[in-house]
């Protein structure tokens, strides 16, 4: 147990070393991230109050999109030179690869929602009503499920030939039940409504995360494994 | 073996010719037209059966999926293709009676009903999960990953019912009742038994296109299997 | 020891390897040779543990060889076709990541050794992406040799590597046998294959069609004539 997350951190930390030298990947996705935001507001009047409402929505929207961006480097990066052999041969788990993977596309995707969050809140002059702790707690588990099944279903996508296309196709369905409570919990911390809805949306989402945190570590070396 | 599987496909075929007409006759003319919605109403007999189907059939799937992963075979890999082809006919049938279903009772297309969400939403992923099968490669690689996916979507469906119900009731505050079947316990015995004999009886052509479905994939593979057969015996020779 | 017992892989239908079999001894070295297409590089990878064995079973030291179990895969090293390098990382980091995967002891010495034989010391901090295909090749050899494995696969080690390369390869390579570890590695270059290998077996269309006795050739015209003669009989 401990050498397999010894191991995962290894691998967590070569694709945070390989992403620190070129800085190309979180790069390319914050800035999608602020141009999510502005195509947003193009799309809805900025100085319309309308806009207001659909902000927690596009906190998970630009979350989701630019963090596509990143799965798909994710698994393609480890076939070139065929490396993903090269990690299947060494003496690691296969959940220790995904765990890995998925450590390192969580700091990826947090580090672009630390950009583009505060921008989405400066840009609309939006003021947080709520907690500021919960509002993190929530976007912390949001995006804990996101990348768990995000990372499993990339490492699938990436045996086919246009696994950019395919990703979002397999991951948006099964994200939906996890950005509608997203979306709610953050609707309500950020509009600090009664506090008690939040959490059962939270618990939602934490229920999420564990089943499919254990089915995809199950299943992961199904993935990996040739025939 | 065979034999007999013939003759259920024969029985099963006339069986559903027998059935067909009479379920056409309980809908549209033995049963009562219901006093809100007037005819349109008849759709439902339809709807809820292909529904029950689209979930059955994705049901189907998972369970062939975790078999697959167990045991891996070719046999059950056709199946579940199969089922999941099947269930995205009827998931699409269900989706566009619901909608007429929601125009006439709601006076909207699409209600953002739990229920309504949750078909459409298990239909992206049934489609998601053909995407899979398409890929090229040998079965056994397809057949991992699909069933892994299979398995996946099919722990998703209640979660996504789950979320939508909650979310709907947080939208809408009991606009509709509970979900579209509102005549609920007012439905009268000769609806009730329609109803049952439409569910019946697409089920049966549920079985019915599943058994030629699988037939038809078996035949295939066999073709397929006699080409590389030539094609390797042709480079053999090339040797 | 490392025994394989009947192995048969079929892919998609399409046998590539039939019922092979070989046993390779502590300390010795043993080509695999055959035309392109013969299943080489797949019975490798079976070996390896790349691909799974449709039939049949590969044992080490008497004890059956799961795909997938950690401690086998730590005792075999594996040099395929491609590199399995990070083409944005520097020698140093690649080696450094797949050393601490391998969990090998006094890693920062055991790295500046190999770059040093290798003759890439002077390139430890250039991306290997902008490597030429030999010094690629080079960097792969060291990543295989790093954990000091017990069993080396090599799949066309010599390919792409220059005069001193391949002279630290065979030298290494030789200096292993004498500690008792074995080398199994398909070659085309029959003067390779002559200065090392202790026994050659010749595989043709996924079956092994002649092996070669214990104690090498006389001459490399024995060698040559005998490979001809495998390969067209």
């Amino acid at each position: 147990m401990i050498s397999v997350i010894r191991d995962a951190l290894i691998i967590a930390g070569k694709d945070i070393v390989s992403e620190l030298k070129s800085k190309q990947t979180v790069g390319m996705m914050v800035i999608f991230s602020i141009l999510v935001i502005m195509i947003f507001s193009f799309a809805f009047d900025p100085v319309d109050r309308i806009i207001r409402n659909v902000i927690p929505g596009l906190i998970w929207v630009i979350t989701i999109f630019s963090g596509i961006l990143g799965l798909n480097r994710s698994f393609v990066s480890e076939f070139e030179n065929s490396c993903l052999s090269g990690l299947r041969l060494a003496p690691v788990d296969p959940v220790s690869i995904y765990l890995g993977k998925a450590a390192a596309n969580f700091i990826f995707v947090s580090i672009v929602q630390l950009f583009s969050v505060p921008l989405l809140f400066i840009l609309f002059d939006y003021k947080l009503k709520g907690s500021f702790i919960w509002l993190l707690a929530i976007i912390f588990v949001g995006t804990f499920g996101f990348i768990i099944i995000g990372t499993f279903l990339a490492g699938l996508a990436a045996n086919a030939k246009n696994s950019e296309m395919l990703l979002p196709l397999l991951l948006l369905p099964l994200l939906s039940p996890l950005v509608i409570a997203a979306v709610q919990a953050t609707r309500v911390v950020i509009e600090n409504e009664s506090f008690g809805e939040a959490i059962s949306w939270i618990r939602l989402m934490a229920g999420y995360d564990l089943l499919f945190t254990a089915v995809c570590i199950l299943l992961f070396e199904y993935i990996l494994e040739d025939t | 073996m065979r034999l007999c599987s013939k003759y259920i496909d024969k029985a099963l075929f006339y069986v559903l010719v027998i059935f067909f007409p009479i379920i056409l006759y309980l809908v549209f003319v033995w049963s009562p037209i219901e006093k809100v919605m007037g005819p349109a109403q008849k759709i439902f007999y339809f709807h809820v059966g292909c529904a029950w189907v689209a979930f059955l059939a994705f049901f189907i799937v998972g369970i062939y999926s975790v078999w697959s992963l167990i045991r891996p075979n070719i046999n059950s890999f056709i199946t579940a293709g199969v089922s999941a082809e099947i269930g995205v006919l009827f998931t699409s049938i269900a989706l566009v009676t619901g909608m007429i279903w929601g125009k006439t009772s709601w006076n909207t297309w699409w209600s953002w009903e739990p229920r309504l969400v949750t078909t459409g939403i298990l239909w992206f992923i049934y489609v998601a999960y053909l995407f899979i099968r398409k890929m090229d490669g040998p079965w056994q690689k397809i057949s991992k990953l699909s069933s892994v996916f299979g398995i996946v979507g099919c722990l998703n469906v209640p979660i996504v019912f789950m979320a939508t119900r909650w979310w709907n009731t947080k939208l809408h505050p009991i606009v509709f009742g509970e979900g579209k079947n509102e005549t609920g316990g007012g439905l009268d015995p000769e609806m009730l038994l329609t109803l049952v004999f439409s569910l019946l009886t697409i089920t049966l052509l549920y079985v019915f296109l599943m058994r030629k479905g699988v037939e038809i994939e078996r035949m295939r593979m066999v073709v397929k299997n006699c080409k590389n057969e030539i094609m390797n015996k042709l480079t053999i020779r090339e040797d | 020891m490392l025994e394989i017992k009947n192995l048969t892989k079929v892919i998609s239908r399409r046998p590539i390897i039939k019922n092979v079999s070989l046993t390779l001894n502590d300390g010795e070295i043993m080509a695999v040779l055959g035309p392109n297409g013969a299943g080489k590089s797949t019975l490798f990878k079976c070996v390896a543990g790349l691909l799974k064995p449709t039939n049949g079973e590969i044992m080490i030291d008497g004890k059956k060889l799961k795909t997938g179990s950690v401690s086998a895969k730590k005792r075999i090293g594996f040099l395929g076709h491609d590199s399995f390098l990070y083409s944005n990382m520097t020698p140093v980091e690649n080696l450094m990541f797949y050393g601490k995967l391998y969990r090998v002891n006094d890693l920062e010495n055991k790295i500046e050794r190999l770059l040093k034989e290798t003759g890439l010391f002077l390139f430890k901090d250039v991306p290997v992406g902008s490597f030429s295909k030999g010094m690629v090749q080079k960097l792969a050899i060291a990543r295989v040799l790093l954990p000091e494995p017990e069993i080396l696969l090599l799949d066309e080690p010599h390919s792409g590597l220059d005069q001193s390369a391949v002279l630290f390869l065979n030298r290494y390579i030789l200096d292993r046998k004498k500690t008792g570890k074995s080398v199994l590695f398909i070659s085309h270059d029959l003067n390779a294959v002559y200065g090392l290998a202790d026994r050659a077996v010749v595989l043709k269309n996924g079956k092994i069609v002649e092996a070669s006795g214990e104690g090498g050739w006389e001459n490399l015209d024995r060698l040559k004539t005998w490979y001809e003669q495998a390969v067209a009989g």
